[in-house]
């Protein structure tokens, strides 16, 4: 208990004092997830939309495995990206494995499929009949899809979330492709981590509160985005 | 929103000019922080970029096998000879020893307290006592074997023997709460027995010496080892003021030196 004090404390102290390392590290943390979020974002809604709107043999299937992906353990996506990206793997010309482009990689893998997930439940739940009235109010394809990703917002918003908090949270992946290297590849988790197998739990606790406080943060954005009225 | 994500991506760190080093070490050095200390000064001073990779020795030797690392700090004496006699390795140095020292609950159920090593683990194979195995190819775990085997006793699968397949850290604490045996390096145990119900019960035998060496691995493995960058580094940690840093690394954080240097004129002295 004593132990959750020192460490609300320490973290207390490290953000009042602006460490420079904590600080670097939170900022990374922060672009590596945000950027995988974001282009998660991209491939995952519109990929998931796709399926949701098409009709095509073996839907059943993609959709399967679309949610498997959901449940793949960040340490297996991060062992995948690491074979991938080895020196002696197929883009081992480019040598970004221990850089914060690997992290990126790594957790758009995780991130997609959560994202891709939501996003074809989110478009199967709306009402069929609108896109036909949508369409028969003279709505080009295009306009169509855009309303109905307007209409189904909301979950939307919960997938991009879900997708954010997976990859932000995550350790395994970013351990293995990253390196926790210090003041490169390391970030909020894997500090943790790193704290805690020094014996530090007080730093890694206050680690865990600055991540929390981040996630929360970004998530009142999304949500502040998700919730506000659109005018009718 | 999307432009300042883009503007995000652009100021991640691109790497510096000269190629880095990617050297792969032992959670052991880096959880205690001497690297900490050691590689930011070779990087002001050389010019070269350190991508340090703590993983445990025995990872350590197999990315140096496939040429996924350009230098190794491992302490896994005789994985790393294999590793020297099969051609992997083109220069191997010692840089520095510490010990290990095997720890224990107060009690002492198995009564090893000031036994030699050997003598240690047969009572506690003899009364069954609990011993935390770290199963995980670590330097740690290959020198438990090796004493082991020296012992002429052979644990695996004993219901007394547990594996955790887990860091020093995680280990020394399911000791700590399950009051059982561990063999330790001095070091992780120095930083984290403030949180451990548990207590050094063995040390200063000789065969508990754990040395460290740099090995550079052998360049015709990979057109991408950057060997010139590997030699750089293991010159700077086998050099006169990296060797005096590790003198004098951990003496005012735990009152004593966490490791002697290689380059010391006298041999190991054990610490009581």
């Amino acid at each position: 208990m004593e132990l959750l004090f020192d460490g609300i404390a320490t973290a207390w102290r490290l953000l009042i004092s602006l460490d420079r390392e904590v600080l670097s590290i939170t900022l990374l943390s922060l672009k590596v997830s945000a950027l995988a979020t974001l282009i998660s974002m991209l491939i995952g809604v519109l990929g998931g939309t796709a399926i949701a709107l098409s009709r095509f043999p073996g839907k059943r299937l993609v959709v399967s495995l679309v949610n498997t992906g959901m449940g793949v353990p960040p340490v297996v996506a991060g062992l995948f990206v690491t074979i991938m990206l080895w020196r002696s793997g197929p883009f081992g010309q480019f040598e970004i494995l221990y850089t914060p482009t690997a992290i990126v990689i790594a957790q758009t893998f995780i991130a997609t499929p959560l994202v891709m997930g939501i996003s074809v439940a989110a478009i199967q739940n709306l009402p069929p009949a609108l896109r036909l009235q949508i369409l028969a109010l003279g709505a080009s394809r295009l306009q169509m899809v855009w309303l109905l990703l307007l209409e189904a917002r909301l979950p939307l918003m919960a997938a991009i979330m879900a997708g954010f908090g997976g990859v932000v949270s995550e350790v395994g992946a970013s351990m293995m492709v990253g390196g926790n290297i210090k003041g490169y590849t390391r970030v909020l988790t894997t500090a943790t981590v790193m704290e805690s197998g020094r014996g530090n739990f007080d730093t890694a606790l206050a680690l865990g509160l600055i991540l929390l406080v981040l996630s929360f943060g970004v998530n009142y954005l999304l949500t502040v985005i998700q919730q506000r009225q659109r005018p009718r | 929103m999307v432009a300042a994500l883009l503007a995000l991506l652009l100021t991640v760190p691109a790497v510096a000019a000269p190629r880095p080093v990617i050297l792969a070490t032992t959670t052991s050095i880096q959880d205690a922080g001497l690297l900490d200390l050691l590689i930011p000064l070779f990087e002001r001073q050389s010019g070269y970029r350190v991508k340090t990779v703590a993983v445990g020795s025995g990872q350590a030797i197999v990315m140096g096998r496939r040429g996924e690392a350009d230098l190794l700090l491992a302490h896994a004496p005789r994985d790393e000879q294999e590793f020297m006699t099969k051609g992997f390795g083109s220069r191997r140095r010692p840089v520095m020893q510490n010990d290990f020292v095997l720890v224990g609950p107060p009690g002492d159920p198995a009564q090893v307290r000031g036994q030699p090593i050997t003598e240690a683990l047969q009572r506690i194979s003899r009364t069954q006592a609990l011993f935390l195995s770290r199963s995980d190819h670590s330097g740690t775990h290959t020198k438990e074997l090796e004493l082991w085997q020296k012992a002429a006793l052979s644990p695996e699968g004993r219901r007394w023997y547990q594996e955790t397949g887990m860091g020093m850290g995680q280990t020394l604490s399911i000791a700590s709460e399950k009051k059982g045996y561990t063999l330790t390096d001095r070091g992780t145990w120095l930083a984290l027995r403030k949180n451990l119900a548990l207590e050094i019960l063995v040390q200063g035998d000789a065969g508990l010496i754990n040395s460290y060496h740099a090995i550079e691995v052998n360049p015709a493995l990979s057109p991408r080892i950057n060997a010139a960058g590997a030699r750089v580094l293991a010159d700077f940690l086998v050099s006169g003021q990296a060797q005096e840093l590790i003198r004098n690394f951990g003496v005012s954080r735990y009152g004593l030196p966490l490791f002697v240097p290689a380059g010391a004129a006298a041999p190991l002295r054990m610490r009581k």
